[in-house]
């Protein structure tokens, strides 16, 4: 592990413009985002519908605009004047999974096509090398080569997960943002594509951002974990501890919420009220309307992400 | 015992393809007794939300056929009911709610129309007093204010909150039985936890039967005090809640279990089941997990398993496990 | 976060779908694709043998066979000049058949490109579709008649004034068809491996616009055949003494209380050919319908 963090992102805020019948309001997606990923590491990004976890994975590989604040990618800025050169030119080290095998595999294009397509327009491969390629892709995803021929549809979700995941490797990536990849697959296919991430990273070296909705798969992925909400990370924290011994409420709240599959689990007092809506988010921490422990600093002043231990930091007022 | 208010017995449902008749579910037998809350479990293509559809026959009658089977409420089969009758019982009798509110609402109606409209059709209750019940209504399944979210429409509410109004229309006839398919698995994490919490304390307060169709086996080990595992159109095993996560006896509800993520153990791999869940139309002999068994043996592969007692109240449709467990108690 | 698929109701659409296995092999098991595709093909065969077939040349007159009801040697009757009726119909399926054809490629091909355009470079959109909106603030065949008129009266005019006729509908097809593939993730995972427009375009885009336009295409063939045989009725299509459905029947209008046989048998054809070509389309629909097709 170098010292250089391959990814390093700095306040990063992104608006929206949303349509409606009174006018034009203004979403907040996210305000204010810092975080950084090692060479080698998997940083867990938390959080549920509209935390910004999504468009943060986005951002950084050039598939939305930022709005405004930097995103470094091995040291070059993409979101600079001249960030879409800056982009190309670490175009062919980052790579994305999404989340839904069955939208991201274009049903009229044979497996070997596309899983071939990242190395077709990068080009400059002959026939012979570009095949002999795929077929190492499917191998090392454990597909037989015989899928080569063959259309999306004659896969299962779990499968299409593997085609993916081949296809995002062709170019030898050296960070991949995960989204969710594992969220529509059933339980026994979960475990398999979580366990060949994990080899594929051991083997290949692979830096990730694994982006989930709870906390449960990224235990097993991740070296650090972020937990973010309304459009701000509120803690980061290496695994052990954020799961041990999680410092914000929100991330309490969110590591309560995961069902046990264990009858004999006492449940923690559920956290009450939802997400507030992002076109008006409310002042202060966004988390004081369902948080036991706020008082009056928490609806006035919003908390910054500080330092509150060895190698973690948390965004909370309780902490200060 | 008592019979039981709900009791799917050697159920079989077919759907029409193209090249003739594919079994969705086989032979599954299960019951749900007054005031139970039973758990289904099972992956995609288990056939546990084409069990749960066929208790309200929900399918479409042209592709589907049930050749065989029965599905006895208070002892009268649905299979043969009049036509009328199920409409009563539908709504009345036995509610079901769905994974996605939002196809379950009609988006040009506000909640409070919506409500109303099951209520003068059960209950024949109109103007002031259906919407007294309807505040009511809306009280019991905790949405804040609800005086003025019912005037609402559902696409101004939250996921969570559709889901609320989907079980307040679901209760307003105060069913005797209650099927969620999926309730809470488009929803995130902590409204999972609440919706959960509200059906808890609503089959308590209003002394419900739930049949709570899940792919997350936390969701049932938290919510059912019965578990009904399916793999394949096959109801594998059948147990109380805390015998099966204790002594699971089927290889799959083992291997179901030992899946899940923990939160607790930073073991370097998640433990995985081989192999993939066969489509519908796929045929294979003897017993339907045995290609993805760790522990198949030859005989698994020849003749289809039946569900055998393992113990007081736990059955398993896995013979060789049985007969290991017997001997091991002996 | 929505966890797709996973314990989604199982309905009998979605169990039925079926997995692997070509479009084409399920096309020939649905019966009103093989009716609808028997009769189109058994026109096409006939349009084309139509000099072998016909008993006698399309415009010969032999006025002492004037107005014969149908009979054994003329199976449709003659018209008033004393040609035979089967005949001038075999031949008015070579026009019908060729002018319904040329409409769905050449309006098909423009709907292709200009819904492609519309959609996936937004700038030049709304140029486009107000120019669509425009063009179909006209009834289809007001539009036609128009050009047609305009143009002259020519087979390669009725061709031009009908593909301008209903391009706009197939560009709307196309354009909506477009915009909901290139939100899809596997677009956006070009885009993540630096994919060009034309690239996403010609790979992604148009193969995934395919069905619905094949679909609406197909509709497109019997309008323009109806439209056709209205245009050439009306005097601005093909002209006598080239045989057209419509011009047979427009020709047989003055005697059509006398010789009813002159207007029915191309009237038939007309029924039948439409009728056809909807129950393709109606079939195509089904097969290609995504709910239909599992995974797809």
């Amino acid at each position: 592990m170098s010292d250089q963090p391959i990814v390093e992102v700095r306040d990063l805020r992104k608006t929206f413009s949303v349509k409606h019948a009174g006018g034009v309001s203004t979403l907040h997606a996210l305000s204010g985002v810092n975080f950084e990923i090692m060479r080698g590491e998997t940083l867990g990004l938390v959080g549920e519908s509209g935390s910004g976890k999504t468009t943060a994975g986005r951002i950084l590989v050039g598939l939305v605009p930022a709005g405004s604040g930097s995103v470094r990618l091995f040291g070059h800025d993409i979101t600079g004047a001249d960030g879409k050169v800056q982009l190309a030119k670490v175009r062919t080290r980052l790579q994305f999974v999404f989340q839904d095998p069955y939208a991201s595999l274009n049903p009229r294009m044979r497996i070997g096509s596309a899983i071939a397509e990242p190395l077709d327009i990068a080009g400059g491969l002959s026939r012979k090398d570009r095949n002999d390629r795929v077929a190492e892709l499917l191998d090392l995803v454990g597909l037989p080569k015989t899928s080569i021929d063959r259309y999306p549809h004659e896969f299962s979700g779990g499968q299409r997960q593997r085609i993916v995941i081949a296809r995002a490797l062709a170019l030898n990536p050296e960070f991949v943002v995960c989204d969710e990849p594992v969220s529509a697959l059933d339980v026994s296919m979960q475990a398999q594509i979580v366990n060949l991430l994990l080899d594929l990273q051991d083997r290949l070296g692979l830096s990730y951002l694994f982006i989930a909705h709870d906390l449960a798969v990224v235990r097993a992925v991740s070296t650090r974990v972020a937990v973010m909400y309304a459009g701000s990370i509120v803690e980061t924290a290496p695994k052990s501890q954020i799961y041990s011994d999680p410092q914000h409420p929100y991330s309490r709240a969110l590591l309560d919420a995961v069902p046990r599959a264990d009858p004999d689990y006492v449940r923690h007092p559920v956290v009450s009220g939802e997400v507030p809506s992002l076109l008006d988010p409310p002042p202060g921490c966004s988390f004081h309307p369902r948080c036991p422990f706020a008082f009056e600093r928490c609806r006035v002043e919003v908390p910054i992400l500080k330092e509150s231990g060895p190698d973690r930091r948390v965004a909370c007022h309780l902490f200060a | 015992m008592a019979v039981p208010l709900l009791s799917i017995r050697n159920l079989t449902v077919q759907f029409r393809v193209d090249t003739g008749w594919v079994t969705a579910i086989d032979d599954v037998s299960l019951d749900v007794g007054t005031g139970d809350c039973v758990g289904v479990v099972g992956e995609s293509g288990s056939g546990k939300s084409v069990t749960a559809l066929s208790v309200l026959q929900l399918h479409d009658r042209v592709t589907t056929r049930m050749p065989s089977g029965s599905i006895l409420y208070q002892g009268d089969d649905l299979l043969r009911a009049k036509g009328s009758t199920m409409r009563r019982i539908r709504g009345s009798e036995i509610a079901m709610i769905f994974q996605d509110p939002m196809s379950s609402l009609n988006p040009v109606l506000t909640v409070a129309d919506q409500i109303s409209e099951t209520l003068r059709q059960h209950q024949g209750l109109t103007g002031a007093a259906a919407r007294k019940r309807v505040i009511e209504l809306l009280g019991l399944v905790r949405i804040p204010d609800a005086a003025r979210r019912a005037d609402d429409y559902p696409h101004r509410l939250s996921g969570g909150m559709r889901q609320r109004v989907m079980i307040a229309m679901a209760i307003a006839c105060k069913p005797r039985l209650l099927i969620a398919d999926e309730p809470t698995t488009a929803l995130d994490v902590t409204i999972q936890a609440q919706i959960l919490e509200l059906l808890r304390d609503l089959r308590r307060e209003l002394s419900m039967s739930v049949m709570l169709i899940s792919h997350d086996l936390g969701v049932i080990a938290e919510f059912a005090q019965r578990v009904v595992v399916m793999y394949a159109g096959r109801v594998v095993e059948d147990a109380p809640v805390t015998q099966l996560f204790r002594r699971p006896v089927h290889p799959y509800t083992m291997g179901l279990i030992a899946a899940v993520p923990a939160l607790d153990s930073d073991a370097p791999r998640l433990t995985t089941i081989a192999g993939r869940i066969p489509g519908p139309q796929e045929i294979i002999p003897g017993c339907r997990f045995s290609p993805r068994c760790a522990l198949v043996l030859q005989g698994c592969r020849e003749e289809p398993p039946s569900m055998q007692m393992v113990s007081d109240g736990q059955s398993a449709r896995c013979p060789p496990r049985i007969q290991v467990l017997d001997v091991r108690h002996v | 976060m929505t966890d797709v698929g996973i314990g989604a109701p199982a309905t009998a659409a979605a169990i039925a779908a079926p997995r692997g296995h070509g479009t084409l092999r399920r096309l020939l098991r649905h019966r009103s694709f093989l009716i609808g595709f028997t009769i189109i093909a058994l026109l096409a065969i006939l349009a084309l043998l139509a000099p072998l077939i016909a008993p006698v040349d399309p415009s010969a007159m032999r006025v002492r066979f004037r107005f014969r009801p149908p009979q054994a040697a003329f199976w449709f009757g003659t018209d008033q000049f004393g040609r035979d009726i089967f005949t001038r119909v075999l031949y008015g399926t070579r026009i019908s058949l060729f002018v319904g054809f040329a409409v769905c490629v050449v309006s098909g091909l423009c709907s292709a490109i200009l819904g492609v355009i519309a959609a996936q470079f937004r700038r030049l959109d709304s140029a486009i579709m107000r120019l669509m909106d425009a063009l179909m603030s006209f009834p289809a065949i007001l539009l036609a008649l128009g050009i047609a008129a305009a143009l002259g009266p020519r087979v390669s005019s009725v061709i031009i004034a009908l593909t301008v006729a209903y391009i706009p509908a197939g560009v709307r097809i196309v354009r909506a068809a477009a915009l909901t593939v290139r939100e899809m993730d596997y677009v956006q995972a070009a885009q993540v491996s630096g994919a060009s427009s034309l690239r996403i375009v010609l790979r992604h885009i148009l193969p995934n616009c395919f069905s619905p336009l094949l679909v609406h295409l197909t509709f497109i063939f019997a309008y323009a055949m109806l439209a056709e045989a209205a245009l050439s009725f009306l005097g601005v299509g093909i002209q006598p003494p080239i045989a057209s459905w419509g011009n047979i029947i427009a020709e047989g209008r003055d005697y059509a209380t006398q010789a009813w046989w002159v207007m029915l048998f191309p009237g038939i054809a007309i029924s039948l050919a439409a009728l056809s070509l909807n129950l393709l389309g109606d079939a195509l629909g089904d097969m290609l319908d995504p709910r239909l097709k599992g995974g797809e």
